[in-house]
């Protein structure tokens, strides 16, 4: 029963993931990129991660790809989007090439057998106390130092996205909007 | 039997999809997606090596992760909103300004 799910999440992951990188249109890579993350926190909840699996839905599903599809409207980027390739097979070597890499890498702790647990799991708890326990004690810090890093992010994000969002359009009176003429259009 | 070499190989996979991505794509929004596939399939070399090896620091660091993607699309589709109100497309081509 794990192995079939496994594979079905396996096979269907990279499926969705190959969209994403070669289509032409912006809305079906980003549905698919959606539907490939819930199907990765499929895994996680296979790995008896479930603490991740939960958070991997709630802030990539529910936050990430819904600020993408809020830019996505920005944009305006229905339409298939035109790009120009010089070397295809140029990018599929390279990326082959550094796909062998990356299994060597990902495999090398397969090899060494000197890999020990630094904090086991906690006995009898399960696994979201288990992590809450971890997070709390021995890696308290680096979790404050992200809560701070989250907040820079969204002062950053209001002041990038938010430029000139002090004249509100709805504000100004008709008059001054005729006046204006097209001038605001740009 | 699902191991842990099964997973490992199936995150390289998929970061190499998006190293593929990365290299190929011209649209900056495209590459937004590529670097998110790429985080996610080291979240899950990090889950199954936390699994296997009964120790919860490797789903420490994917929490982490996940808080730096989470501001890395926040800051970044600020920046391309700016860069869109600049240039009015997302295409890395028409970024070119120096020409020889």
């Amino acid at each position: 029963m794990e192995t079939f799910a496994f594979y079905f999440f396996a096979v269907l992951i990279t499926a969705l993931f190959l969209v994403t990188v070669l289509s032409q249109n912006i809305l079906y890579a980003m549905t698919s990129l959606a539907a490939g993350m819930v199907l990765i926190s499929g895994l996680f909840f296979l790995l008896g991660a479930d603490f991740l699996g939960v958070v991997q839905l709630i802030v990539y599903v529910g936050a990430v790809m819904a600020l993408y599809a809020f830019a996505m409207m920005f944009f305006d980027a229905t339409g298939s989007i035109k790009e120009r390739h010089s070397h295809p097979a140029l990018v599929f070597l390279l990326g082959g090439l550094s796909a062998v890499l990356m299994v060597v890498i990902f495999a090398a702790p397969q090899i060494g057998q000197h890999v020990e647990a630094l904090y086991p799991a906690a006995a009898g708890a399960n696994n979201p106390q288990a992590v809450g326990l971890v997070l709390f004690t021995k890696y308290l810090v680096p979790f404050e130092v992200a809560a701070v890093m989250l907040l820079v992010a969204m002062i950053a994000g209001i002041i990038l996205a938010g430029k000139k969002m002090e004249r509100s359009l709805s504000k100004i009176n008709d008059s001054e909007l005729e006046q204006n003429g097209g001038k605001d259009e740009q | 039997m699902i191991g842990l070499s099964h997973y490992l190989i199936l995150s390289a996979i998929l970061f190499s999809i998006g190293l593929v991505g990365v290299i190929r794509r011209r649209n900056l929004l495209m590459l937004f997606f590529a670097t998110e596939i790429m985080l996610n399939a080291a979240n899950i070399a990090f889950a199954a090596l936390s699994s296997y090896m009964h120790d919860l620091s490797g789903q420490m660091f994917a929490f982490f992760i996940i808080a730096v993607a989470a501001s890395e699309v926040a800051v970044g589709l600020g920046l391309l909103i700016l860069l869109y109100k600049k240039y009015g497309s997302l295409d890395l081509d028409d970024y070119t300004m120096l020409r020889g």
